[in-house]
């Protein structure tokens, strides 16, 4: 028995490069049950990251007991992080929201039925279209976490029935930047790269990647390579010494912890650096890409010494980590948060996609681009247009796209809100703090604390002219806000599919009942539906399914032809093995592991989702303007000057803020702050500070300290840690719910969300809001009275252990690891896989090439 | 000759325009995305209009004597609300229009006195207008509808 909470990442299983990854079947069981007991395993995925990794859910007497990792899963092997394994049931049977509720009129949420709950939405919304602002009154603001069929049932409701272009998810905080650099580089979103490259690569580059706290399974699988014979050498961009950041120290690679806000001008330099090294594959740059000329001479001034001075980082390694991408045979990349939430946040993702570019490393085993995702299902709701974007990542200033849905849906083009670009998060919030809308309907996620500047948050949300649906399995601080709150059925007590970072699609079976009279937000929207009689041209039900796989046939159909084709996929075929990556169709019937091997990108105007953007200002490219660029094929290479971020460190606020995920926590607790196991890992806020700030502020370990900003101000017990000077850490997790002397919605007299502190701004191209760039001044108000309740077992780990307790779990969180318990499952392959190589110049046809 | 009349036109104008975004950026902060991305294409006209002092400076800057004539106005305030904010981006727009074809008249004059510093600036500061126009025009279709069917103001 392993504690994975001292643990994290369990027992390894070191192989050499080009072999397998071995199997590990990681199971945790309440402990009241043996494995003997379990009624059924029902087939899952893990939602409680980005991973998707397989599960099995056990189930005793109608409830779930525990999750065992599915050995048969090409995405974990059978490995669960300690998220899964510890939170992903043990919320069941806690304080579940069971009842709708509704405000009674001393404008108190009172339990009420399911009737007079929705006619009181539909009541409202109606009164909202017959105004003059019609469906451009309604906003709906969903989630990365709940299932596909989901998605698309309300994409259509909001675009299609209502015809509102106001509709976005948490995924606009989380992945947001890899949709948009996708598009911008390779015309389309969809991952070029697998997981499967981990074990064929040479060197792994992590850019603002915590992948060793934020996807643990993904982390297990490069420490198997780190460990084994050939291991990569790691290149860790990050300003705090993570897990990554030591391994990269420990096989030979580079550390590179830039100040916050610098990304852009360590990407010039590093690309700069390749070109000028002539690390190049000019024929495959000459063959597929475009923009090589504007690239090398926006890159031109960033010396290694230039970017250094910028970014504050020895020039030395610049070169070193440039030297290692241009001459390790094989890379792959990965991208996340201190990346995505920061300044410039698309221009230095795209740097990534250029990188590869330049040297033609994309499409073949070791290769791999993967721009991460935060959620379990953001790639979903990226690709089914709940979000911003059309579904099957069309393109909403092409009017054949448009056609192309309309026919689909049955109903008028200009129905369909294609006339603007699609609303933003953001921008969402800013019209309801206007009031020009008037609904606000919100699933699946908890913006009173998982948005920036959370004071202004709390404003809107009181704001009369709003009327609010919130619609969750807990009583969040958001619902504690709202008009109506409708009670969620979760995972395991729905049916569903998902997808995750590399495109591979998963079923999560329905495991037992919901609680009370909680439903399905399928459940809820197709009812939102048949009140609302949403009707098609020809007077029928707008949305002709009444169940999940129903909605997965319908989205089918929608897919098929584009990149990101389901065409081949059923419950079924999802059933028994493994999770399968898209495309699936007639061409590849098995899935697709890697995109773009033909190194033919989705770039042609026919078939691109977006003309593209100026990366500065994110202003958009008309239509002639791609078309004279003549693209057809192959990918851009973007470039953008360096600019400093709006609000840097001075004098009355000194410090760069960043905030962050942390191993034991998901989001803002909802499912991680209900198991008993993680919330005694990480029970509450702590303030990381590096040792030298520290002791110029002459604050000790555990001692409290207010942090401010221009917006508000929280506090918490300091962690001297790791990270560089100059840079404070906040965890983004806590809230009120559970704090005691609050209302469970806004602080009291302690407030500890680090959004408290954050800015309302973000990135041009990608709307994604910057969590990593608030300056603030920190000052002490308390002495310690023991250390900060930081985790030790990862990047908040203490500068010096002395005094400071190890982070374990205990009994209670003894997990079973069984390696080697079966053959390593095979990857999806294509029979062609082993012809065409890129470089070679040839054109094969593909989902990606044009119409005719 | 009107060549120098018209440098000093253009230099007077990209300080216009750099003032307004500065009055847009301001008077408009509670639109983050406007307040930060006017601020720095206000920074970019500030480069236009160092970069054009060299060749005022050769050319010898005349200011027009009827200077209501060619001068461009900026922006005296900011609106409120909605509708505001898609007035002053209009105005904007409107600048940076006369900026843009005020570049195209001094490259074809620069082309026939074959002078290439002049070509030079021309050239460059050209593409950044260009880039202003477009988000300007990118800003504006999204306020559009909202702006004028939805907003209260």
């Amino acid at each position: 028995m392993t504690d994975r909470i001292a643990d994290i990442w369990g027992t390894r299983t070191p192989h050499e490069k080009d072999t397998p990854w071995p199997v590990r079947v990681d199971s945790h069981l309440d402990s009241s049950v043996t494995e003997q007991d379990v009624d059924r395993w029902v087939q899952s995925a893990c939602v409680l990251c980005s991973n998707g990794c397989g599960c099995d859910i056990a189930v005793k007497d109608g409830r779930m007991v525990g999750v065992r990792g599915r050995a048969t899963d090409t995405v974990n092997h059978g490995r669960l992080g300690p998220k899964g394994l510890y939170g992903s049931w043990q919320w069941n049977r806690t304080d579940r929201l069971t009842r709708p509720l509704v405000r009674d009129a001393g404008g108190n949420l009172v339990e009420t039925d399911w009737d007079t709950a929705m006619d009181r939405i539909v009541e409202r919304s109606r009164q909202l279209l017959a105004t003059d602002a019609g469906a451009l009154s309604h906003g709906f603001y969903t989630s990365g976490q709940l299932f596909l069929e989901e998605y698309y049932t309300l994409g259509v409701i909001g675009k299609a029935g209502l015809g509102t272009p106001h509709m976005d998810g948490n995924t606009r905080l989380c992945t947001a930047t890899a949709a948009a650099a996708m598009k911008e580089s390779f015309g389309s979103d969809g991952q070029p790269g697998s997981y499967s490259d981990i074990e064929a690569t040479d060197a792994v580059f992590l850019y603002g990647h915590n992948m060793a706290e934020t996807q643990t399974v993904l982390w297990m699988r490069i420490l198997d390579r780190v460990h084994g014979p050939t291991p990569p050498r790691i290149v860790a961009v990050d300003p705090r010494t993570t897990p990554v950041a030591e391994a990269a120290r420990a096989t030979g690679g580079v550390h590179l912890a830039p100040l916050p806000g610098t990304n852009q001008a360590l990407m010039n330099a590093l690309v700069r650096e390749v070109i000028h090294h002539g690390w190049l594959d000019e024929e495959y740059i000459a063959a597929h890409t475009l923009g090589f000329d504007e690239l090398r001479s926006t890159v031109g001034p960033y010396t290694p010494e230039h970017a250094a001075e910028i970014c504050r980082v020895p020039a030395d390694d610049i070169r070193r980590a440039a030297e290692i991408f241009g001459t390790s045979e094989r890379v792959l990349s990965t991208v996340l948060q201190g990346f995505y939430q920061s300044h410039q946040a698309t221009a230095a993702s795209c740097a990534v996609n250029n990188l590869h570019l330049l040297r033609g490393l994309l499409g073949r085993p070791g290769c791999g681009i993967l721009q991460m995702n935060g959620q379990p299902t953001a790639q979903n709701n990226r690709e089914c247009g709940a979000d911003g974007d059309l579904p099957a990542f069309r393109n909403w200033d092409n009017p054949d796209h448009v056609r192309e849905l309309a026919e689909l849906w049955n109903v008028d083009p200009l129905t369909i809100p294609h006339w603007s670009p699609p609303t933003h998060a953001l921008q969402i919030w800013r019209y309801c703090e206007q009031g020009s809308i008037g609904l606000l309907w919100i699933a699946g996620t908890n913006p009173a604390v998982s948005m920036p500047d959370l004071p202004r948050i709390r404003r809107i949300l009181q704001q009369d002219s709003l009327f609010t649906v919130v619609q969750d399995g807990f009583l969040t601080e958001t619902a504690r806000y709202a008009d109506v709150v409708l009670p969620a059925a979760l995972w395991g007590e729905k049916q569903g599919t998902f997808t995750n970072v590399d495109r591979t699609v998963h079923l999560s079976d329905q495991a037992i009942e919901p609680p009370g009279e909680a439903r399905s937000d399928l459940d809820i929207w197709l009812d939102y539906a048949r009140r609302m009689d949403f009707r098609d041209r020809d007077g029928a039900p707008l949305v002709k399914w009444s169940d999940p796989e129903g909605a997965f046939e319908a989205w089918k159909e929608c897919t098929r032809g584009r990149l990101v084709d389901y065409t081949g996929l059923s419950y079924d075929k999802l059933r028994g093995g493994t999770g399968i990556p898209w495309p699936v169709n007639e061409e590849a019937p098995e899935g697709t592991e890697r995109l773009y091997s033909d190194a033919q990108f989705a770039t042609h105007p026919d078939v691109c989702e977006t003309y593209g953007h100026d990366l500065l200002t994110g202003g958009a490219l008309s239509e002639q303007e791609y078309r004279a660029l003549r693209p057809d094929g192959r990918a851009f290479l973007k470039a953008a000057a360096y600019v400093p971020p709006p609000e840097g460190p001075g004098e009355e606020y000194p410090f760069v803020l960043s905030t962050g995920r942390t191993v034991y926590h998901f989001h803002t607790r909802t499912k991680t702050g209900r198991s008993r196991s993680l919330r005694r890992a990480a029970p509450g806020v702590w303030v990381e500070l590096s040792a030298g700030d520290a002791a110029r502020l002459a604050v000790g370990e555990g001692d409290v300290v207010r942090v401010e900003s221009r917006r508000g101000a929280m506090q918490g017990p300091v962690r001297i840690g790791r990270g560089r000077d100059g840079v404070v850490f906040v965890p983004f997790h806590y809230g009120y719910w559970d704090q005691p002397g609050t209302d469970g919605a806004a602080p009291g007299d302690a407030p500890r969300a680090a959004n408290e502190l954050t800015l309302t701004e973000w990135d041009p191209v990608s709307k994604q809001p910057m969590f990593k760039t608030a300056a603030v001044k920190v000052t002490k108000i308390a002495d310690a009275t023991g250390p900060s309740p930081a985790p030790t077992t990862a990047a908040s780990a203490p500068a010096d252990p002395t005094g400071v307790p190890p982070t374990v779990g205990g009994p209670e969180a003894d997990v079973r690891e069984q390696p080697y318990a079966a053959e390593p499952p095979q990857p999806a392959r294509q029979p062609e896989d082993s012809g065409e190589q890129p470089g070679s110049g040839g054109a094969t046809t593909s989902a990606t090439g044009p119409k005719d | 000759m009107h060549l120098a009349t018209y440098v000093g036109l253009q230099h007077t104008a990209s300080r216009t325009l750099a003032g307004s975004f500065r009055q847009v950026a301001d008077g408009h902060a509670d639109e983050p995305d406007v307040h930060s991305l006017c601020h720095t294409l206000a920074r970019m006209c500030d480069a236009h209009v160092e970069r054009l002092a060299p060749v005022a400076e050769r050319y010898g800057e005349q200011h027009e004597e009827e200077p209501e004539r060619l001068h461009a106005d900026g922006l005296s305030d900011t609106r409120s609300g909605g509708v505001g904010l898609l007035r002053d981006l209009q105005d904007l727009y409107t600048l940076a229009s006369f900026v843009d074809i005020t570049w195209t008249v001094l490259g074809q004059a620069a082309q026939g006195t074959r002078d290439h510093g002049l070509l030079d600036v021309v050239e460059s500061c050209k593409t950044d207008t260009q880039r202003q126009l477009k988000w300007l025009d990118t800003r504006i279709k999204q306020a559009a509808p909202q702006a004028l069917i939805a907003s209260a103001r």
